[in-house]
């Protein structure tokens, strides 16, 4: 059993990798969407805030795997039409595509929350002072915002991770297509999907550990 | 996009329904049950459960479902000692696999609830139950239990829903659920948006009862917004 891993392994850590960058560019293409979105969701006008809510609510209500399916199979049938010829979408890009979607949704949601906890005393203190609302947005509120979203970031980057193995169905070759050909290969699926499991376990553990710590950091005013 | 193909995706679907049924609710109560024993582990103050229990929420809620449930699917079956064993005809099933999976995935987010729930109890209640001379049991059952359930109750309607979309799951280990049953349509139909788009409808139709379901419950139990 473990040689096979053993044998293997060097092919683990390159799904290992793959894994990771879908993980980590999906949580920052969401997060980079959530920080215009969440603000849009507050500030905006009604028809936009209905729009972003709608789709907050859409997201959150869609199991994950039918997103990513919707999103994988309907690109390539979209952009085939729109191209005229078949065009293979690449299943990495697809993959962070279809986890973007879905994690921004939360995202947005997270920092929704964290922009209303930001109590209003700092935008009037802020625009007493001179400031104008861009500059007031970017210096005084959004940095008290991504404090208070703090936990609810790291929570999500957990939630992604997790996540991320869903897109093996579709044959992107991260950790766990990596472990499902091994284990094929090997007749030994269950010494590979423990060593896939424990590096994820790894991840999480690691992550939540740095989570704590940085948050521990960034609080110290608080306590 | 093609109206005509919504009908036909519809039937396709219509079959997986059930089952994405059948394995939301059983997986849920599954769950449920499981969590309850973990959490009372968890806010033990004898090590010997605590840290167990806290291994085994550590472990499942670090890794993703999927993995969890090849691990139950495909990889137990390779040890002669299941094989040979009385939950062999359970373990040899994709279904009951699914299900056994997705309840016990369930039940380590819930007993983290419940744990939560269990340390928010004021420690007073604990103390005039003791000095009233209950035994652990009906202080457990009377006292402490009703007070965690009817707080964590929203907290359990998200789980339901949760369960739900990792329901889908299933289809990774052969059950032709719901997302089972359209990705195969799409594969005959190559028709993704009209199929996608039924399955997703449904789904969401099932989410939006759920969701009313527990609202109701939650007007009726829950504890008044402390």
């Amino acid at each position: 059993m473990i040689e096979a891993v053993v044998q293997y392994f060097p092919q683990l850590l390159q799904g290992f990798v793959v894994t990771l960058t879908v993980a980590v560019g999906s949580f920052a293409f969401g997060l980079l969407l959530a920080v215009f979105l969440a603000p849009t969701a507050v500030y905006g006008p009604a028809p936009v805030r209905k729009i972003i809510a709608g789709y907050v609510g859409l997201i959150r209500g869609l199991p994950e795997l039918l997103v990513i399916f919707l999103i994988f199979y309907g690109g390539t049938v979209f952009l085939t039409g729109l191209f005229g010829t078949y065009v293979e979408v690449n299943a990495l890009t697809a993959g962070i595509a279809a986890l973007t979607v879905v994690s921004a949704a939360y995202l947005t949601e997270i920092l929704r929350g964290a922009l209303l906890g930001v109590s209003s005393g700092q935008w009037e203190a802020a625009l007493a002072l001179g400031f104008r609302r861009p500059r007031a947005f970017r210096l005084i509120v959004l940095p008290q915002m991504m404090v208070n979203a703090l936990p609810g970031l790291g929570n999500q980057w957990l939630v992604i991770l997790k996540e991320s193995a869903l897109v093996s169905i579709v044959g992107l070759e991260e950790l766990m297509r990596k472990s499902l050909v091994a284990a094929g290969a090997t007749h030994q699926p269950l010494a590979f999907y423990l060593t896939a499991a424990a590096l994820y376990v790894l991840v999480t553990g690691v992550s939540t550990l740095a989570i704590n710590a940085y948050s521990r950091r960034l609080t110290t005013h608080l306590r | 996009m093609s109206l005509d193909l919504f009908l036909p995706a519809f039937i396709a679907i219509k079959n997986g329904f059930v089952l994405t049924l059948v394995i939301t609710l059983m997986s849920f109560v599954l769950g449920q049950v499981a969590a309850l024993p973990i959490a009372l582990a968890l806010a033990s103050p004898s090590k010997g459960l605590r840290y167990p229990a806290s291994a085994y929420t550590f472990v499942v809620r670090g890794s993703p479902l999927l993995v969890q449930l090849f691990i139950v699917y495909y990889g137990l079956g390779q040890l002669d000692a299941v094989r040979e064993s009385m939950l062999w005809p359970i373990l040899r099933s994709p279904i009951y696999c699914a299900i056994l999976t997705i309840g016990l995935n369930s039940a380590a987010y819930t007993a983290e609830v419940l744990t939560g729930a269990i340390h928010q109890v004021p420690k007073g209640q604990w103390e005039a139950a003791k000095a009233l001379g209950l035994s652990r049991f009906i202080l457990l059952i009377k006292i402490v239990l009703p007070q965690v359930y009817r707080a964590v109750l929203p907290n359990i309607g998200n789980e339901l829903i949760l369960v739900m979309k990792g329901s889908t799951l299933a289809s990774a280990v052969t059950v032709m659920e719901m997302t089972g049953a359209a990705r195969i349509f799409v594969a005959r139909t190559y028709a993704p948006f009209e199929t996608f788009l039924m399955a997703g409808a449904i789904y969401l139709l099932i989410g939006a009862f759920f969701g009313r379901l527990f609202k109701g419950l939650e007007a009726r139990f829950a504890i008044p917004s402390r």
